[in-house]
């Protein structure tokens, strides 16, 4: 936030920051399909080709499948390429999704979450992220436009690291960030590609020295191709908390993997993602002042996720809300995010009182008294069996 | 502007280089011709080549890790979707020759090749994608009427008639009962610059077809439409798949032909064709045929040939002799 001030920041929602991105990262090949929310950030990158300020080639796919499938034939060719998605078109990606891991694609997907059908709706939840949870990509959330834009620089930086090579996607709410404005810094080209220079997939599809890429695994060798995602994903943690270290450094303005905010002296915690966050942030102060002494564990990181740091910071507390804005139909917790925070609960030990809240599914509004409740539950610090779906009409 | 001109006519096999790019190892059955057509593909396309394959047969048998059969760079990723992949690379070697990542005057051919299954059913989506953006892609659909991979189930690909383990034949149902998907009429419905039907008992011609087709590239994508008799499936004794692949053109089961910038022509004229009989009597897939099923598979094909006929404006395929 402190280097935000002194440059000049240009009114952005974060799909035009991401396609800001794109541009100043010199991404070779985009290849995408429209679909809302998602439709500006590709819409921007088209713009930026057509006017000659970003050279690249863009791939007009029929369907996100083919969208991702392009994308990931073009990254093992050697260029750095995008897309972006949201919704049924993640959801139609998703038998990609785990090939571009498999095949250890360093690939960058923006995904501007959004509700997934039936009933249809265009709205923001994270339903469709959630479904693409065990893909084996490395998942990020933004919280801001400028995150978004920072993120997706950070990101091409880790995944094309060889001691990396998976695909992520940074992920960030449709509507409520993707057209929303904030103020954002770019850093052009020449700072960006400093930062982070291209490096092509090392066995790329080059006739001068074949490769058979995508062969059929026999028993005796598939587990083991496998068991390499799981020590890639995980030991990309703190290559990903390196990368956001360097950015800091170079541009002044760095994330970390899970943040605390207003932690100090509170005994309770709200852990959520995104534009939830950013509104927590605003809220916090004021409900602070009015007896709330409640924190925000914003989880950044979500694939791998940042274990240690999440027990750093709940070892001492007594509750933890989380809010989830995707259903896990029929699980303990309906809430996907939670049951997890249960397990690692057990896992590590932890003494706190999970309260899973299930808010925001279809975009249900929220507005500040709604966050007030929330806070007030989490400060309250009652028991719950079950899942509480905020908000619902029963 | 048809491109003959510029390639150079191979007359014979001997007219192939003799290194091999799709070498000796694979696991396709014995007999099958998959093989050959790959075999022959590859020599046409040398070495600047890279190769993207659909889930199937191909693909299964001849990339069982850790080996590979394929001495270019070879990619697959699923099954319906060749035809985006292969987009995918083309791109890349555009934007990255653009940028001065790869030497601007480096040449590289891209080939898609499928099954019917990946290409006329699951991957036609994709397909018609990358044809009509224009992609200079060389699509190579290995044809063998059905989903031989999974075990024989039919396909949009499969002929009126046959047995397949989801169209058997009994009481009720007499093997398949809907026509064979005209896969090469839809592809050249994109305008593309050249698309073509070859069959392996004509080797010359199949080979003239796919240089021709690379040829094309310099325009936009080919489309090759090749008939793979698969010993497997069509039930018939591992030494006939050649046999078989020429009954198929000398019954007008399935003619071969090209369409050169919009331009038809049938490349091997059937004075007197044979019987329908000729063709199914070697394939245990009709065996439950009765004489009046395969007299009305005869005039099915009869009606084929006259459209085809019709199609090059004079007779081309001639009357049963």
């Amino acid at each position: 936030m402190q280097a935000v001030e002194s440059k000049r920041a240009r009114p952005l929602n974060t799909n035009h920051a991401i396609a800001n991105a794109v541009k100043d990262l010199d991404v070779d090949v985009i290849s995408a399909y429209p679909i809302t929310p998602q439709t500006t950030v590709v819409e921007k990158i088209s713009e930026f080709v057509a006017k000659g300020e970003l050279e690249a080639e863009f791939i007009h796919v029929e369907s996100e499948h083919s969208a991702l499938s392009a994308a990931i034939s073009s990254s093992v060719t050697g260029a750095r390429t995008f897309t972006a998605t949201a919704s049924q078109g993640l959801a139609l990606m998703h038998e990609i999704l785990h090939i571009a891991s498999g095949l250890r694609v360093p690939l960058v997907m923006s995904v501007a979450m959004r509700s997934l059908s039936a009933p249809i709706s265009i709205w923001n939840d994270q339903g469709d992220l959630f479904n693409a949870r065990d893909t084996g990509w490395i998942i990020l959330f933004a919280h801001t436009a400028q995150e978004a834009y920072d993120s997706i620089i950070q990101a091409y930086k880790f995944v094309e690291d060889e001691r990396v090579l998976l695909p992520a996607i940074i992920a960030y709410d449709g509507y409520l960030m993707s057209h929303t404005i904030e103020p954002v810094v770019t850093e052009g080209r020449e700072k960006v590609i400093k930062f982070a220079p291209k490096r092509h997939y090392p066995y790329r599809l080059d006739p001068q020295k074949p490769v058979t890429i995508g062969p059929i695994a026999p028993p005796e060798y598939y587990y083991e191709t496998k068991y390499q995602q799981v020590k890639a994903i995980n030991g990309s943690l703190p290559i990903i908390e390196e990368v956001d270290k360097d950015f800091e450094k170079e541009f002044g303005r760095g994330y970390g993997i899970i943040e605390c905010y207003m932690c100090e002296g509170a005994d309770s915690l709200i852990m959520t993602n995104a534009s939830y966050a950013a509104s927590l942030k605003a809220f916090l102060p004021e409900f602070r002042e009015q007896g709330l002494k409640v924190g925000l564990l914003r989880l950044r990181l979500y694939r791998p996720f940042p274990l240690k740091k999440f027990v750093e910071y709940t070892s001492n507390i007594k509750n933890l809300l989380v809010v989830d804005r995707a259903i896990s139909y029929g699980a303990p917790y309906q809430g996907p995010l939670a049951n997890e925070v249960a397990g690692a609960k057990v896992k590590e030990g932890l003494g706190f009182n999970i309260i899973s809240v299930v808010a925001g599914i279809g975009q249900r509004r929220m507005d500040h008294e709604d966050f007030y409740a929330l806070a007030r539950m989490a400060y309250e610090g009652r028991k719950r069996e079950e899942t509480v779906f905020y908000g619902v009409r029963e | 502007m048809s491109s003959e001109k510029k390639v150079r006519r191979i007359k014979s096999l001997f007219d192939l280089p003799r290194d091999e790019i799709f070498i000796s190892g694979h696991g396709l059955c014995a007999g099958c011709t998959a093989g050959t057509i790959m075999r022959t593909l590859t020599k046409v396309a040398g070495k600047d080549t890279i190769i993207v394959n659909a889930t199937g047969c191909v693909e299964v048998a001849t990339t069982r890790y850790p080996y590979s059969n394929w001495l270019v760079p070879w990619f697959h990723s699923a099954f319906e979707n060749t035809g985006a992949s292969a987009s995918g690379i083309v791109a890349a070697i555009r934007a990255m020759k653009k940028k001065g990542i790869i030497p601007e005057d480096k040449k590289v051919k891209v080939i898609a090749v499928g099954g019917d299954g990946g290409t006329v059913d699951i991957g036609l989506q994709s397909l018609s994608g990358m044809l009509e953006r224009g992609d200079p892609v060389m699509y190579v659909l290995y044809d063998n009427e059905a989903y031989m991979n999974t075990g024989i189930q039919r396909s949009g690909s499969t002929p009126y008639g046959a047995w397949t383990t989801t169209t058997p034949a009994g009481k009720v149902w007499r093997g398949e009962w809907r026509p064979k998907k005209d896969i090469a009429s839809i592809a050249a419905a994109h305008g593309i610059p050249y698309v073509a039907t070859a069959n392996p008992a004509y080797p010359s011609d199949m080979a003239n077809k796919f240089a021709k087709g690379l040829e094309a590239l310099e325009e936009g994508p080919s489309f090759i439409q090749v008939l793979m008799p698969c010993t497997t499936g069509w039930r018939f004794d591992p030494s006939l798949g050649i046999t078989i692949s020429r009954l198929a053109t000398e019954t007008g089961v399935f003619p071969l032909y090209e369409i050169d910038h919009g331009e038809f022509r049938v490349t091997f004229p059937v004075a007197k064709r044979k019987h329908v009989r000729e063709y199914l009597k070697l394939q245990g897939r009709f065996a439950h045929l009765t004489d009046e099923e395969v007299e009305h598979i005869q005039k099915l094909i009869d009606a084929q040939v006259e459209k085809i006929n019709k199609r090059a404006g004079k007779t081309v395929i001639g009357p049963l002799g």
